[in-house]
């Protein structure tokens, strides 16, 4: 407990830089470095970094495995809507460019929400495959 | 601007050579703790040398903030870091090898 006083006091005041990080990989990820699968990376990273000390419990309150259960496929759910909304809207399937007016609106649009997609899905997946491990030896 | 360049190839230059007495310290040290006091002691002021260098070539713009971005990153994280390991090197029991000898 008290071992790793330094450790918690520094993570505490890193965890908030690192998510606000992962939003702007998230939402700059179309004009530079950065997309959905690295900002899930990103914001799964700060929730285990938070798990690693803090406790695998207090963690789970943040997100419980239920929830990120759901949010993985709503990520999934997201992506394909994007999809299916642009085949009903007249185009191809993620043909972005019927989402908007203009192409270069529709194309920008229709990017943004499938890397949202991408993120949400890739996030609770780390966080999935990080608590199944992590909890293996609890009852 | 010469004074500029002399003083960012200065902190450029130093920084390198900091970093690399740090990696000769980690390779020719002879245990645990001495090579990690290598590597802990110069790796925070490598890092900011060489940021301040590079700040010095970009001059007051949106690079300079973003370097000043990932020097405060380093600033928090390294010492952490160092101290994470040595922690839980002690922690696991290993002893300093000047404890062993006497």
């Amino acid at each position: 407990m008290k071992h790793n006083l330094i450790l918690r006091v520094t993570a505490k005041t890193l965890i908030p830089p690192i998510i606000i990080f992962a939003l702007y990989v998230q939402f700059h990820g179309d004009f530079g470095p950065g997309g959905g699968f690295q900002a899930g990376v990103i914001l799964s990273a700060a929730i285990i970094l938070y798990s690693l000390l803090f406790g695998l419990d207090a963690a789970e309150k943040v997100i419980t495995p239920t929830v990120a259960r759901i949010l993985a496929s709503l990520g999934v759910l997201i992506y394909m809507g994007v999809g299916f909304a642009t085949v009903l809207l007249g185009g191809n399937y993620l043909d972005y460019s019927v989402l908007a007016d203009t192409q270069v609106a529709g194309q920008h649009l229709g990017i943004l929400l499938v890397e949202l997609g991408v993120g949400v899905t890739v996030c609770s997946v780390m966080l999935l495959i990080f608590f199944a491990f992590a909890g293996r030896g609890r009852p | 601007m010469l004074a500029i360049d002399l003083l960012s190839w200065f902190c450029l230059i130093s920084g390198g050579l900091l970093g690399t007495i740090g990696a000769i310290g980690m390779h020719r040290f002879p245990d645990f703790y001495t090579r990690q006091h290598a590597a802990g002691v110069t790796d925070v002021l490598s890092a900011f040398l060489i940021l301040l260098g590079l700040g010095l070539q970009a001059g007051l713009t949106l690079a300079a903030f973003k370097l000043l971005l990932i020097f405060m990153f380093l600033y928090f994280t390294s010492p952490g870091a160092s101290h994470a390991v040595a922690n839980a090197a002690m922690h696991a029991g290993l002893k300093p090898m000047a404890d062993k000898q006497d």
